[in-house]
């Protein structure tokens, strides 16, 4: 092997080896250096997507065919290290404003984005593994890492626990996977599994079960609602963002590339848990008076119809699950720059009711606000109304024609919810302002609003993207 | 009767008899111990099926890393096992399930040998003939050279395993005397010893 071989994991190579030195330069300068290491992670990050950008088209396969990078990984590890990059950019104004000055934070977000960057492009059961633990164990630690409040300790033990079980699942059902079909790649699992057999059957089940974990699909969902409220905002926004991402390209993945003679099977799985976790996504949120809450019922819902394009296992259906998830990654990143920035004199507020008459004093926060929520419920002509035409379009072309129905329906009941917030931030009575936003927090807002008003403008380059990224799955 | 046959009920006899010490045991310090006995046993029978590297493994890890961090722990959190123990009775029925539900476990595995009829033609990875190679050689011909990157991986997940411990836990306390090294190799004899001439009878 020599060093050049390497070359196309030089994103990882770039974001581990930055961890690693960013590490090194905290642990000796201490605490005073945070800003520093913030700023260190970020040109860290920059150079990885640079390096993410300049790769040839044609797929590459390392490590005896462990990793492939081909077109899908470089889409979602360009989604990846933008989610990342946004939540390290809201985060630091966050911690300075809650006297949490803990450089590790940003070391810990580029060792998680190592590992998701591996998941991405893992082609054989011991390298997803190993990038979902990376990615999990580095989620765990940041969840708790306000190790003064017990909400944010509770969310980490909460999802270490719960996060430690569904690993187990998917530990099992990789080993009777492995077991029936005598190799761990993915391709080699195709090419073994071409009639159902029942141990294979309970090794997939295991393995979508612990997967769907990871994206908080029901009936796996039960830990996102406190995780989300207990963890600190910016992190939460980074949970809502770049992990669910990369486990959504990691079911795609997997789904498509290891099961594609025995289809039937897992559709079934994938069917179930969209419809579930759409329609819970929708009536579980309708309740919550906590916008963190909320949002976590949101992403459970979304995570339901970008698995409504999965379940047809089709190119077109792979390509509209990528473009979901490039329109939820905006959306979401923006409507946490506006839950970060609902602050008052005595700290972070998380009500619902706090936003009411927003439209009065804050206008420009609330007219973006009101326009991802808007997306978010699926309105033309935002982004959110094309990510999920093409996600229905898919289950359509597919003939899932009830799961497409149920998905319309629920996202009727799920604008509602996103609905009353519009109605609170413009009708209601306006409530004390809040203060002032640091400019990192406007800036992700502005250019999320900006990319969720707009896309409609000029949509062919994502779609390119997105379909080019399919393509290479098949 | 042979030699292996011989060590072979030596090896399992022990092993058995000292799992039940484990739990047996009034004294979870003597449990610990118990336990050390029934790993070192449990290698022997790993030596006698020819899996060398993994009764080394066991060893190193299980005797040498886990039970005495298992000692470690029990000396030092102060748990009433006693109390513990008191409701053994109660939880015994399911014990008794989760043991049943093994015994169903490893009947199954025995008897259902035919279920994966087709997997070995489908082995990817020819395994080294074990007349040629010890299995430490089989297994260090590939960890670095075709696995190196699952070997890199999972150093990294025990870095971050390190950093969270440290991030979630270690507090500086403001109060406690630290050791100083650079102040310890600073200090000189005149900084040290302070000769005081006291004349005889007056005292100090």
């Amino acid at each position: 092997m020599t060093l050049s071989s390497l070359m196309p994991v030089l994103p990882e190579l770039i974001v581990v080896i930055g961890a690693m030195a960013l590490l090194m330069f905290g642990v000796f300068k201490g605490d005073n250096s945070t800003p520093l290491v913030e700023f260190g992670a970020l040109v860290v990050l920059a150079a990885a997507l640079v390096a993410v950008l300049l790769q040839p088209a044609a797929p590459a396969s390392l490590f005896g065919g462990s990793i492939v990078v081909d077109a899908f990984a470089r889409f979602f590890k360009v989604l990846i290290i933008i989610g990342a990059a946004a939540a390290l950019i809201m985060s630091a104004p966050f911690w300075r404003n809650h006297k949490l000055n803990r450089f590790e934070f940003s070391v810990i977000v580029l060792l998680s984005v190592a590992g998701m960057m591996v998941m991405v492009s893992a082609r054989d059961l011991i390298s997803l593994y190993l990038g979902i633990e990376l990615m999990s164990l580095s989620l765990y630690v940041i969840a708790a890492i306000d190790r003064e409040n017990v909400r944010s300790t509770e969310a980490g033990l909460k999802y270490f626990v719960l996060g430690a079980l569904s690993s187990g699942m998917l530990l099992y059902g990789s080993s009777l996977i492995y077991g029936f079909t005598g190799t761990v790649s993915f391709t080699g699992i195709a090419a073994a599994a071409k009639t159902p057999s029942i141990g294979l059957i309970f090794g997939i089940v295991f393995l979508f079960a612990g997967l769907a974990f990871k994206v908080s699909a029901v009936p796996f969902h039960m830990w996102t609602p406190d995780v989300y409220e207990g963890a600190p905002t910016p992190v939460t926004a980074f949970f809502a963002a770049a992990p669910k991402v990369a486990a959504i390209a990691l079911f795609c993945r997997v789904a498509v590339t290891s099961f594609p003679a025995i289809a039937s099977q897992w559709q079934q799985i994938i069917v179930f848990v969209a419809i579930a976790s759409m329609v819970l996504g929708a009536f579980a949120a309708i309740g919550q008076k906590n916008i963190k809450r909320l949002m976590a019922y949101s992403s459970i819902g979304h995570v339901g119809y970008a698995l409504v394009g999965l379940a047809p296992g089709t190119e077109a259906g792979v390509s509209s699950v990528l473009i979901y998830m490039s329109i939820y990654l905006a959306m979401t990143l923006g409507t946490f720059a506006c839950i970060i920035a609902m602050r008052r004199d005595g700290g972070q507020v998380e009500e619902i009711g706090e936003l009411s008459g927003l439209a009065r004093t804050q206008p420009v926060m609330a007219f973006i606000l009101a326009a991802l929520m808007f997306s978010l419920a699926g309105i033309p002509p935002l982004a959110g109304f094309f990510a999920k035409f093409y996600v229905f379009l898919a289950a359509i072309q597919g003939k899932f024609y009830v799961l497409a129905v149920i998905g319309v329906l629920a996202s009727v009941v799920g604008a509602y919810y996103y609905l009353r917030i519009v109605k609170l931030m413009y009708i209601d009575e306006p409530v004390q302002r809040f203060l002032p936003m640091s400019r990192p927090v406007g800036a992700v807002m502005l250019l999320a609003g900006a990319f969720t008003i707009l896309f409609f403008v000029y949509p062919a380059p994502l779609v390119a993207a997105a379909n080019a990224a399919a393509k290479s799955l098949f | 009767m042979t030699v292996p046959a011989f060590f072979f009920y030596l090896f399992s006899s022990i092993a058995v008899a000292s799992a039940f010490m484990v739990i047996a045991g009034r004294n979870p310090v003597h449990s610990v111990l118990w336990l050390i006995l029934t790993f070192v046993n449990a290698a022997g029978l790993f030596l006698l099926i020819g899996a060398e590297f993994l009764a080394m493994i066991l060893i190193v890890v299980y005797v040498g890393a886990v039970a005495v961090l298992f000692l470690f722990v029990v000396m030092m959190l102060d748990v009433d096992f006693a109390e513990l123990r008191d409701g053994l009775l109660q939880y015994l029925p399911i014990g008794a399930l989760v043991g049943l539900v093994f015994l169903v476990e490893l009947v199954l595995v025995v008897g259902s040998w035919v279920v994966g009829a087709g997997v070995s033609g489908a082995i990817t990875q020819p395994i080294p003939n074990p007349a040629q190679v010890t299995n430490t050689e089989a297994i260090g011909r590939v960890l670095y050279t075709t696995y190196v990157h699952y070997f890199q991986l999972a150093g990294l997940v025990l870095l971050v395993a390190m950093i969270g411990a440290i991030v979630l836990t270690l507090h500086h306390r403001v109060n406690v005397k630290r050791q100083n090294v650079s102040a310890q190799n600073a200090r000189t004899r005149d900084t040290a010893i302070e000769v005081v001439k006291i004349k005889p009878g007056k005292g100090l």
